[in-house]
């Protein structure tokens, strides 16, 4: 192999070397404090990954609101991407080594729900994303919704790019926008049932076919398997 | 507050004066035009319902989902190294650089930190399958306008960069090859004299490309002035990559990102150019594939030995929390939001695609054109459908 010996072990060493002290990210500190300063009541919680990332909770009311701040007053100019989590707990794809998904007899299995990072209370969380391409900095949003069937302030007036993925939430998870200019399918058949990315939708190949990749363990011709090969030998 | 109101108004205001000059001029009737869902200009299968005025648009609406696999429907029954599997598909001119995003996500998550070797080799992968999709991008859009000859070019010298990346991962398209904590293998044999070679057949196609094409007369008068994006517009709809570098937006995230790939140890620059047309689109482009090759070449020259794979446990679980990370694909802007509950499988992908964006921008961008450029904006925009429909 051709390749001249550089210092690979000094880089190697650094990047184990542990970092004691927690790191204080006083750019996304003060961003976060003025962010909650402008919402008041609206801002619920935050989370600041020191020097990686941030997440910021608002609520239902405020989620057009926090886009117009972050547009107009912290320069986040570039829109990222929109979307929706669904915090149900899932019955589906949950054992590996299952033949088919059996739901019937789990589906209370866990009913209590756990959030990720900057908290929930609600089933439904929208999820977005802005940028800053000056400073640099991105921001993830989070909002709660409020029931089944939820609706929330379109953010194309702020965003015109939100357009197409908030048609996407619309189908996929059954989240309206308020005042959208154009609220119908993006990919699905407008006769389709359902919201396929909710947890209680049923992935329809997962159910008829075992789980991808356990079919394809295939033993060596030396290998000895258990009683199938015996049993073949002795008819 | 004020100022954005007037902004509206005023804009709101020219529409419907362009909208009513068109009308008056041509007391034409209205037609529709289905551009798609096989035109040559797509890259797959994306219908586009033209509104035609006489020859210029009136509202161009893309129809989408011919192609739409669900793909983060299914990671979520896919333990995270099948993913890569997944992810290879959607932007399928340069697969490895999907792969990437998703395994610093990972890596991230699990804490967990590639080998120096490793990275440097994931970087030149990655700026390999960048030269193999935008090469392809410079014959592809110059046939669309007429001249069939540059996308043999395109075609023939792909085909040896494919070759390089095939002898590293055994796949042409799909290669599978990032894993968690490093990657699957190391060089092989004769392996950097070999593409240093290539390379420097794609540096004498980037020049044949800069005679055949961009000082080509007809390809200046058709792309100059056409599909004009600002900034601004573009950045609110999400543009990236190079569709947003040339309307003068100098940020590109292998410079100003820094995850886990070995950018920031390289010589390189940021090209950008201020008109934010169709001309604009390719050229930037152009000199994207010439710094490719400078940062390939850096890293043939310097890949540190030592181990191709951290030490990670067999079965990966990923520990619960939610990790965002994107890169610079070939494409534009690509990320991945995972939300790990600590199982085998994610919890929920979110994958953002350059594409998408690229592509929602051309309801505005082609308001008013004249059909012919409707062609060369699309063509100019460069988008693949599997990086829109998913």
């Amino acid at each position: 192999m051709s390749s001249p010996d550089t210092n690979a072990e000094e880089i190697i060493e650094e990047s184990i070397e542990p970092q004691e002290e927690p790191i204080i990210d006083e750019k996304r500190e003060a961003f976060v404090a003025s962010i909650k300063q402008d919402l008041g009541s609206g801002f619920i919680d935050s989370h600041i990954d020191p020097e990686i990332d941030v997440w910021i909770r608002v609520t239902q009311e405020a989620w057009l609101e926090t886009a117009k701040i972050l547009f107009e007053k912290h320069g986040m100019n570039f829109f990222n991407f929109l979307s929706a989590i669904d915090w149900k707990p899932s019955p589906f794809g949950r054992e590996m080594d299952a033949a088919i998904d059996n739901v019937d007899d789990e589906v209370a299995v866990e009913t209590e729900m756990e959030w990720g990072v900057a908290g929930g209370e609600k089933r439904f969380q929208l999820l977005a994303r802005v940028h800053n391409p000056v400073a640099n900095m991105g921001v993830n949003l989070k909002a709660d919704l409020e029931g089944d069937f939820p609706e929330v302030d379109t953010w194309t007036p702020v965003y015109p790019g939100a357009n197409w993925h908030e048609r996407e939430v619309m189908e996929m998870f059954g989240i309206s926008f308020k005042n959208h200019p154009n609220m119908v399918n993006l990919y699905l058949p407008t006769e389709f049932e359902g919201h396929p990315l909710r947890k209680d939708f049923p992935l329809l190949s997962r159910r008829a076919k075992p789980w991808p990749g356990i079919v394809d363990v295939e033993l060596m011709p030396g290998e000895n398997d258990d009683e199938t090969e015996e049993s073949g030998e002795e008819t | 507050m004020n100022s954005e109101a007037s902004t509206q108004q005023l804009s709101y205001i020219a529409n419907q004066a362009s909208d009513a000059r068109v009308n008056i001029e041509l007391e034409t009737e209205g037609m529709t035009l289905n551009l798609g869902p096989q035109h040559p200009a797509t890259h797959g299968t994306l219908r586009i319902i033209v509104r035609l005025d006489g020859e210029q648009v009136v509202s161009a609406e893309p129809v989408m989902g011919y192609m739409h696999r669900g793909y983060e429907k299914l990671t979520e029954v896919r333990t995270y190294p099948q993913v890569t599997t997944l992810v290879n598909r959607i932007d399928w001119l340069g697969s490895f650089a999907n792969e990437v995003p998703f395994i610093l996500a990972a890596e991230r998550l699990m804490e967990v930190e590639a080998p120096a070797r490793a990275q440097w080799i994931r970087t030149a992968l990655f700026e390999l399958s960048r030269i193999a999709n935008v090469v392809l991008f410079l014959g592809d859009m110059a046939v669309q306008l007429g001249a069939t000859t540059p996308v043999f070019y395109a075609f023939r010298d792909r085909e040896f960069v494919l070759n390089q990346i095939e002898s590293v991962t055994g796949g042409r398209f799909h290669p599978n090859f990032d894993r968690i904590g490093g990657i699957k293998d190391d060089l092989p044999k004769g392996w950097i004299q070999e593409t240093k070679d290539v390379l420097v057949r794609i540096h004498s196609f980037c020049e044949e490309m800069e005679d055949l094409v961009v000082g080509n007369e007809i390809f200046q008068t058709r792309t100059r002035g056409i599909g004009i994006i600002p900034a601004d517009t573009g950045l609110a709809y999400g543009l990236s990559g190079a569709n947003i570098r040339s309307s003068g937006v100098d940020w590109d995230l292998r410079r100003d990102g820094g995850v886990g790939l070995i950018h920031d140890q390289l010589d390189w620059k940021v090209w950008t150019h201020p008109d934010g047309d169709s001309f604009a689109r390719y050229w930037v482009r152009l000199q994207e594939v010439r710094e490719s090759c400078k940062m390939v070449g850096q890293i043939l020259d310097g890949i540190p030995s030592g181990p191709i794979m951290a030490k990670v446990p067999r079965i990966i679980k990923v520990p619960p929390g939610e990790a965002y990370v994107e890169t610079e694909n070939p494409l534009g802007v690509m990320g991945y939001y995972i939300v790990s509950k600590g199982d085998l499988v994610p919890y929920r992908v979110k994958i953002r695609s350059a594409s998408f964006n690229n592509v929602s921008i051309t309801p505005w961008v082609l308001k008013g054109v004249y059909v012919p450029d409707v062609i060369s904006i699309l063509a100019s925009l460069y988008f693949i459908l599997g990086d829109i429909d998913r």
